[in-house]
C-alpha cells in the first residue's frame, strides 16, 4: 500500500530543505529570467550590420553613390576600405571583416549594361553585358552571415540613374501566418520553456536522489518503511511546482519584454507543460540511479541537455535534420515538447492535434517511473 | 510439511548457518545464533570482520547467500517489510538530515512510521526531555555537535518504539562521558522491554554487554556473557614489567607455548597456554637472557578473551623472526 502519510512527510522534507537552500532557490527563479532575456535579445536569425570592407578601384562619383545604397540595405556597415584585393583578402583571413566588396575600375561600362538599372533587358547572347558591376568575396564558413550578403545578389540598382523602381510582381505571393514579422523572439521564447524545464526539471531531480546516498542518508531512510516509489512520488511533487513557476516566469515575461502572446488556451498549455515536467523528472529519477554522486548526475544532464538544445528544434529546424539525427531527436522528451508548446502558444493548437505526442510523452514518464523505483529497489 | 514448532516469544532474533558471500569473499560465515527478549548483543569484531553486513541481513536489507534468521517472527529471506514498523535502526554515521532542525528531523521520522498527528506531537516532546535536547530543538543538525547527533540519532530510532533496536559501531565518534550517558539510556530502553543488538570495536563497550558474539572474518569465535568469557578464558595472563620490553615481545613470540603478547605502557601482556605449567616461571625462563624482569599472574580481560578468540594481531612470523 502507497501511503499518503508517508508521502507528505518526504513532501513537507523536501519543502524544508530547500527553502534553506538559498541557492538553490535562487537558480529556480534566476535561471528563468536571466536566460529568457539574454537568448529573447542575443538571438536573431535576421541578420544586420555585418561588418565588411571595401575595395573601390573605380574611385568615381558612381561607386559611391553604388557603395552608399548597398550601406543603406543595412545588411552591411562598411567599417574598413583597402586599396588592393589582396590586401582584402588579408583583411578576410584575419578576420576584421565578414566580406569585401570589390568594384572594378570600368564600373560604369558594366553599370549601363546591367539589367539591374532598369534598363531593357539584354539579349541572353550577349555575354559582355550579363557581366555582374562588382564582387563581393565572403568569409563563408558561417551559413548565416553567408545568407544574409547573399541576399544583396540580384538587388536592383535603379535608384542610381534616379529611375523609379520597376513594379516587381513576385512569382509566388507569401502570406507568413503565427510570426509576420518574422520576429526570432516569437519562436525562441516558447522554445526556451522546453531547454530551461530540461535543464532544472532533470538536474533538480537527478541531484535530489543521489544527495540522500551521497550524505548518508539513504541508509536510515532504506530502515524505514518507505517505499520506492513513495520517495520518488514525494521528491518529484516540489519540482513540478517549480516547473510550472519557470513556466510562467518565461511566458509571462516573454510576454511582457517581446511581446510574444499566448495564442493558446492555458489548459492546453498546463497540460502540456504538466506533461513534459513529468517526462523529464522520470529522466532525472533514472539518472540519479545510475549515478553515484551528485557530479555524475550533472554530467549526465549534461548529456541530455545538449541534444535537447540542437537537436529539438530549440534552434535549428527539425525538418532539415537527416533522418537518423531525427530518429533520435524524437526520443527526447524536449523534441515533442518544442513542437507541442509552440503550437499552443503561437498556433493556438488544440489537444487533438498533439495527442501522438502527448501520449509518447505519458508512455516516457510512466516508462521513467517504473525503471527509476525497479533499479533504485536493487539498491537496498 | 509438518507444522512448525510454536515460537517463543523470548525469542527476538535466531539464525542458523546465516551466510553472505560478496563475490570469492564470505562477509558472514554460517552464523548460529539466538537473542532472547530485553538482552543487550553486542558483535565485538575488528573493521571487515561481518558486523555490519550480520546486522543488515538481520534488518532484511541483505539477502543471505545461505542459511536463515527469524527475526521477530519475520521469516529472512522472505517479505522484511512488516519487520521495518518493529525495528529502529543507528547507522554508524550521522544519517538524519543535517540541513533540518532536531524537531523537523524527528517530525519527518515520526511521520514516516506513520504516528498519529497527536501522538507524534507528544512523542517528540518526550524524547526531546528524555534525551536532553529541549534546548537544541530548533537548532539545525548539521551545526551540533557529535554527542548531541547522537542523542538525536537514538532519539529518531526509538521513535517509534521498536522491540529491537539495532545500533552500529554507536559511540565510535564520542568522548568516554557521553558513550557513558549513552549507555545508561540504552539499559534504560532495556528496562522498557526493547531488544538491543550492538556492534562494536571497543572492549568497554562490549564488557556492558548482556552478551556478546567475536566476529573474524565472518566467523563467530566465540559467544557468551562477558564475565562468563572472561573466567573460561583458555589461557594464563602474565604481565611482564622490565626495561628492553620490545626485543623481550621478540624473544615471546617465537615459543609455542607463548599465545600473544601486546606491549602497554610499560608493561608486556602474555597469554600463555592453559596447559602450560607454571606459565609464571616459563615467562620468567624465556626472559633469562633479556635482562631483569619481574613477572606476575594477573586477571584475564575482556581483550584477552579476543586476543585468544581471534589469534589475532600477536604471532606474525615475519616479526617473531626479526
Amino acid at each position: 500500500m502507497i501511503s499518503i502519510g508517508r508521502i507528505g512527510a518526504i513532501l513537507k522534507k523536501e519543502l524544508l530543505q530547500l527553502r534553506r537552500d538559498r541557492m538553490t532557490f535562487g537558480m529556480v527563479i534566476m535561471i528563468p529570467l536571466i536566460q529568457l532575456a539574454l537568448f529573447g535579445y542575443a538571438i536573431n536569425t535576421n541578420i544586420r550590420h555585418i561588418p565588411v570592407g571595401l575595395v573601390d578601384q573605380d574611385q568615381s562619383g558612381l561607386s559611391r553613390m553604388l557603395v552608399q545604397m548597398v550601406g543603406a540595405t543595412q545588411v552591411v556597415e562598411f567599417t574598413q576600405t583597402y586599396a588592393t584585393p589582396q590586401q582584402a583578402q588579408q583583411a578576410l583571413t584575419a578576420a576584421e571583416v565578414r566580406a569585401v566588396l570589390i568594384i572594378p575600375p570600368d564600373l560604369p561600362a558594366r553599370l549601363v549594361r546591367s539589367p539591374a538599372i532598369g534598363a531593357a533587358p539584354p539579349p541572353a547572347t550577349d555575354m559582355v553585358s550579363a557581366r555582374p558591376v562588382a564582387q563581393w568575396i565572403v568569409d563563408g564558413s558561417d551559413t548565416m552571415i553567408a545568407a544574409g550578403i547573399k541576399s544583396l545578389r540580384s538587388m536592383p540598382l535603379t535608384e542610381l540613374f534616379r529611375q523609379p523602381p520597376n513594379r516587381v510582381v513576385p512569382t509566388f505571393e507569401m502570406a507568413l501566418f503565427y510570426n509576420p514579422e518574422q520576429r526570432s523572439a516569437v519562436n525562441i521564447v516558447p522554445g526556451l520553456v522546453g531547454i530551461i524545464l530540461t535543464m532544472t526539471m532533470i538536474m533538480f531531480t537527478s541531484a535530489a536522489i543521489v544527495r540522500e546516498s551521497e550524505r548518508g542518508n539513504m541508509e536510515m531512510l532504506i530502515n524505514t518503511p518507505v517505499r520506492p516509489i513513495e520517495l520518488m512520488i514525494g521528491k518529484i511533487i516540489p519540482y513540478m511546482v517549480i516547473g510550472l513557476v519557470q513556466v510562467a516566469i518565461i511566458l509571462g515575461l516573454g510576454y511582457l519584454l517581446f511581446n510574444v502572446p499566448v495564442n493558446g488556451s492555458l489548459w492546453v498549455l498546463l497540460v502540456v507543460t504538466l506533461l513534459f515536467i513529468g517526462a523529464s523528472l522520470s529522466l532525472g529519477l533514472v539518472l540519479s540511479t545510475i549515478a553515484t554522486n551528485q557530479l555524475q548526475a550533472m554530467q549526465m544532464t549534461v548529456f541530455i541537455l545538449l541534444p535537447s538544445i540542437l537537436l529539438s528544434g530549440f534552434m535549428f529546424p527539425f525538418d532539415g535534420m537527416p533522418g537518423p539525427a531525427q530518429a533520435i531527436a524524437q526520443l527526447l522528451p524536449a523534441t515533442h515538447f518544442m513542437q507541442m508548446i509552440r503550437g499552443v502558444v503561437l498556433r493556438d493548437a488544440a489537444l487533438m492535434d498533439m495527442a501522438g505526442g502527448m501520449l509518447w510523452m505519458a508512455g516516457f514518464t510512466v516508462f521513467g517511473l517504473l525503471v527509476a523505483t525497479l533499479r533504485f529497489r536493487k539498491r537496498l | 510439511m509438518s507444522p512448525a514448532p510454536p515460537p517463543d516469544p523470548e525469542v527476538v532474533v535466531s539464525t542458523t548457518g546465516l551466510t553472505r558471500r560478496f563475490g570469492p569473499k564470505t562477509a558472514v560465515d554460517t552464523v548460529d545464533l539466538t537473542i532472547t527478549r530485553g538482552e543487550i548483543f553486542g558483535f565485538l569484531g575488528p573493521n571487515g570482520s561481518g558486523k555490519t553486513t550480520m546486522m543488515r541481513m538481520l534488518t532484511g536489507l541483505l539477502i543471505p547467500s545461505e542459511g536463515r534468521a527469524r527475526v521477530l517472527g519475520v521469516d529472512l529471506p522472505g517479505k522484511p517489510e512488516p519487520l521495518k514498523q518493529k525495528i529502529g535502526y543507528m547507522t554508524q554515521s550521522f544519517s538524519h538530515y543535517r540541513d533540518l532542525t532536531v524537531t523537523e528531523n524527528l517530525d519527518f521520522a515520526a511521520r514516516i512510521y506513520g504516528l498519529p498527528r497527536r501522538r507524534r506531537k507528544a512523542r517528540i516532546e518526550t524524547l526531546l526531555q528524555r534525551y536532553d535536547l529541549e534546548a537544541q530543538a530548533h537548532q539545525i543538525a548539521g551545526s551540533m555537535s557529535g554527542g548531541q547527533r547522537q542523542k538525536l540519532a537514538l532519539a529518531a530510532a526509538v521513535l517509534h518504539e521498536p522491540q529491537l533496536l539495532f545500533l552500529d559501531e554507536p559511540t565510535s565518534a564520542v568522548d568516554p562521558e557521553t558513550r557513558r550517558q549513552f549507555w545508561a539510556r540504552l539499559f534504560d530502553l532495556v528496562d522498557g522491554g526493547t531488544t538491543i543488538i550492538v556492534s562494536t570495536h571497543f572492549m568497554d563497550e562490549a564488557e556492558r554487554c548482556h552478551r556478546i558474539a567475536i566476529l573474524e572474518t565472518g566467523i563467530k569465535r566465540i559467544e557468551g556473557a562477558p564475565p562468563d568469557l572472561m573466567a573460561g578464558l583458555k589461557a594464563n595472563v602474565i604481565e611482564v614489567t622490565g626495561d628492553q620490553l620490545r626485543h623481550a615481545k621478540e624473544v615471546l613470540d617465537a615459543d609455542a607455548a607463548v599465545l600473544s603478547s601486546a606491549q602497554i605502557g610499560a608493561r608486556l601482556r602474555v597469554l600463555v597456554r592453559k596447559d602450560q605449567a607454571d606459565p609464571e616461571t616459563h615467562v620468567a625462563a624465556l626472559l633469562h637472557d633479556a635482562g631483569p624482569v619481574t613477572c606476575h599472574r594477573t586477571r584475564a580481560n575482556l581483550e584477552d578473551v579476543f586476543v585468544a578468540a581471534t589469534g589475532g594481531g600477536a604471532k606474525r612470523p615475519a616479526e617473531a623472526a626479526a
